[in-house]
């Protein structure tokens, strides 16, 4: 009897608490989707606004033709062409210097004031605004410091053979080898668009580089170590493999961004209108979110309104299939403990 | 096996660089990997005579243009027309605004520099310090339009004294009764272009010709901005706005802003018009549009002259014009361009 009624006075207490907890649960689990939801809200919106604009506009022209003065001839074949190489040179210079430099800072970097210094200022590096990074392209990359201009003394000193004129410069071939073609400076050039590119994301690359290889647990490297090996064989055969998914879901996400990027690439010096498919890395260039800047801009409604929102369509299709192939890079190199 | 992917896919690299590298090569013109021949050093008498259309078909090079957003549309109209009877050449156009475009073009990097504004004699300056000569020519008028919501029935005409009162940075007007009591007793918003604009440059010129004042209003009822289309939305969608863009965003959007008559020099209340712009009537609110070729690509570029010739003709300027909103200059101005091109080219 007795024992029964402590039971019952308990299991009281209980189903009142639990109900509260319950209600407290379900509550937070509303906000917890409507966060989920406002996110997602926000691009069904924009991207239904945007097609509803533009779906009818991804037409074959638009793929097939230039900027035209009539909307309706008008397309974007070589923004696109402009993007696709620029972000392909943007990758193949950032992948190399990006994922060494962490690999130093990770595995052979002292820890001194240095690295610290340098650790805080690739983190600051990271939040400078494009723009300045497009200031630094022109000057470093498209100009070279005036280094390779007429009667330079750079240019006096070493007797090389200029070209005046806007697409001068010093031209040679690299080693002599035929389709080794090296243009000095880089001039407004895709090359100059790509290293100005790789400058804005490296900080990003390295970041994430950093925090893969970090990941990697130090058992498996001091199990390499336990077998005899050096340094850089653990690092070559052990940590860079596992690491790897990281480093290339990383570079991915930053090419994601350098692809929508548009003001450092104008102040660099990328053209709005090229109506034509470049035939060289040293050619003049524009990208897709230069076209689209320039569409929104002009009078007629049907290139603000339309041929942009085609613009921007087909750019997103672009970006989704770039985070696909990370997604599907980083299952395929995963590995399951 | 993972190394084996990882090794595969860095091949992958590799290769796809290699092969990038190599369509690069195999395309290129032989001329870039010898400095000392100058392949693109053309004959007398190609230059200084109009090319046969089998010339124009095999003319090749290329043509750098680059400055205001204003001339932007006539110079692209241009080239894709150029494009047709010279498919080999090729023009490239930059959106760097009249100054930037002068930046690069006083250092030689540009055949051509758009302009919505003569060239200053600070630019003039670089220029010369870098050898840079030049030739201007008169390409186009665009008439500023003056412009207000559709619901506005009280302003029906507008004289260059009271847009300056308006607009001048010394103004005092808030309110529609402060330029005229018999007007509403609301506040004006203001849509002005922004300081980057050759568009705004040219009205702070006609502001300071009237009443000497050297900028335009700034307070809290302008809104500025460098996008003729945000100036556009808001005057459409405030009944009690007032402001100024390009006549070519005010044709192609006529059924949302109001333009406002202009009374010229004679006393008349003009509205702009490709008419009433290309004969001087519509004043002073007509604006010159310029591009500025560069002397030694003229001497030296075949394709750069092919380029201005094609621009002066007929299938040129003249066919293009009214598609992008511009007016023609007075009668005779592109046969004293084609006769300026010929004078800088022999």
């Amino acid at each position: 009897m007795e024992a029964e009624k402590i039971i019952s006075i308990d299991t009281k207490h209980y189903k009142e608490n639990i109900s509260r907890r319950n209600l407290a649960e379900k509550i937070f689990n509303v906000i917890l989707l409507i966060s989920v939801l406002f996110g997602l809200l926000m691009l069904t919106v924009l991207i239904i606004d945007i097609a509803v604009g533009g779906i009818a506009w991804v037409r074959p022209e638009l793929f097939e033709n230039y900027h035209s003065r009539k909307p309706e001839n008008a397309g974007m074949k070589s923004a696109i062409a402009g993007s696709i190489i620029v972000i392909l040179l943007t990758g193949l210079f950032s992948f190399p210097v990006g994922v060494g430099a962490a690999i130093y800072l990770e595995e052979y970097a002292p820890k001194n004031r240095l690295t610290d210094f340098i650790n805080l200022n690739i983190n600051n590096l990271a939040g400078v605004p494009s723009i300045v990074y497009g200031m630094l392209g022109l000057v470093v990359f498209g100009r070279m410091f005036g280094l390779f201009s007429k009667d330079s003394w750079f240019v006096n000193l070493f007797n090389i053979p200029i070209e005046s004129g806007a697409t001068g410069g010093w031209k040679f071939f690299l080693f002599d080898i035929p389709w080794l073609e090296i243009h000095l400076p880089f001039g407004r050039s895709m090359v100059a668009g790509a290293l100005t590119m790789s400058l804005l994301i490296l900080p990003i690359v390295i970041i994430a580089s950093r925090e893969a290889i970090r990941a990697v647990p130090p058992s498996i490297r001091e199990g390499g170590y336990a077998l005899g090996t050096t340094k850089w064989h653990v690092i070559g055969t052990l940590v860079l493999p596992i690491a790897f998914p990281g480093i290339l879901t990383g570079m991915i996400l930053s090419l994601s961004r350098a692809i929508g990027e548009t003001a450092p690439l104008i102040i660099m010096g990328a053209f709005t209108y090229v109506p034509f498919l470049p035939k060289t890395v040293w050619d003049q260039f524009t990208v897709i979110p230069i076209q689209i800047y320039n569409w929104i801009t002009l009078p007629q409604p049907e290139y603000r309104v339309h041929l942009a929102a085609a613009g921007i369509l087909v750019l997103l299709v672009i970006l989704f299939l770039m985070n696909g192939i990370a997604i599907y890079l980083r299952k395929k190199f995963e590995i399951k403990w | 096996m993972l190394r084996k992917n990882i090794v595969s896919l860095l091949l992958v690299l590799v290769i796809s660089s290699l092969i990038l590298a190599a369509c690069s090569g195999s395309n290129a013109t032989p001329a870039p990997s010898q400095p000392e021949s100058n392949q693109s050093e053309p004959t007398e008498a190609t230059i200084s005579e109009p090319a046969s259309s089998s010339e124009l078909a095999i003319l090749e090079g290329d043509v750098i243009v680059d400055g205001s957003s204003t001339v932007f549309p006539v110079t692209t109209a241009v080239a894709e027309e150029f494009a047709l009877v010279a498919p080999n050449v090729r023009v490239s156009v930059g959106l760097s605004g009249t100054g930037g475009g002068f930046k690069v073009f006083c250092v030689g990097e540009t055949d051509i520099s758009d302009a919505s504004r003569p060239i200053k004699d600070s630019e003039i300056e670089v220029c010369q310090s870098n050898g840079i000569e030049y030739v201007e020519f008169l390409v186009a008028l665009d008439g500023l339009t003056v412009m207000v919501n559709p619901e506005n029935d009280w302003l029906n005409e507008i004289s260059a004294e009271q847009l300056a009162a308006l607009l001048g940075a010394s103004s005092t007007i808030t309110k529609w009764s402060d330029l005229d009591p018999s007007y509403p007793e609301e506040e004006i918003l203001f849509f002005i272009p922004d300081p980057d604009s050759g568009t705004r440059d040219y009205m702070t010129e006609v502001v300071e010709g009237v009443s000497g004042d050297e900028d335009l209003r700034q307070d809290e009822n302008t809104t500025f901005s460098s996008d003729d289309n945000v100036l556009l939305d808001g005057i459409a969608n405030e009944k009690y706005a007032f402001g100024f863009f390009g006549y070519a965003y005010y044709i192609n959007n006529k059924d949302s802003v109001k333009a406002v008559p202009v009374v010229n020099g004679d006393g008349n209340a003009v509205l702009p018009s490709d008419e009433t712009v290309q004969n001087g009537t519509y004043n002073p609110l007509s604006r010159p549009l310029f591009i500025y070729v560069n002397q030694n690509s003229l001497q030296t570029k075949p394709q750069v002259v092919e380029f201005v010739r094609f621009f002066f003709g007929p299938d040129g300027g003249p066919a293009i014009m009214s598609d992008v909103g511009y007016s023609m200059p007075p009668t005779g101005s592109y046969e004293a361009n084609l006769g300026l091109l010929a004078g800088s080219i022999q």
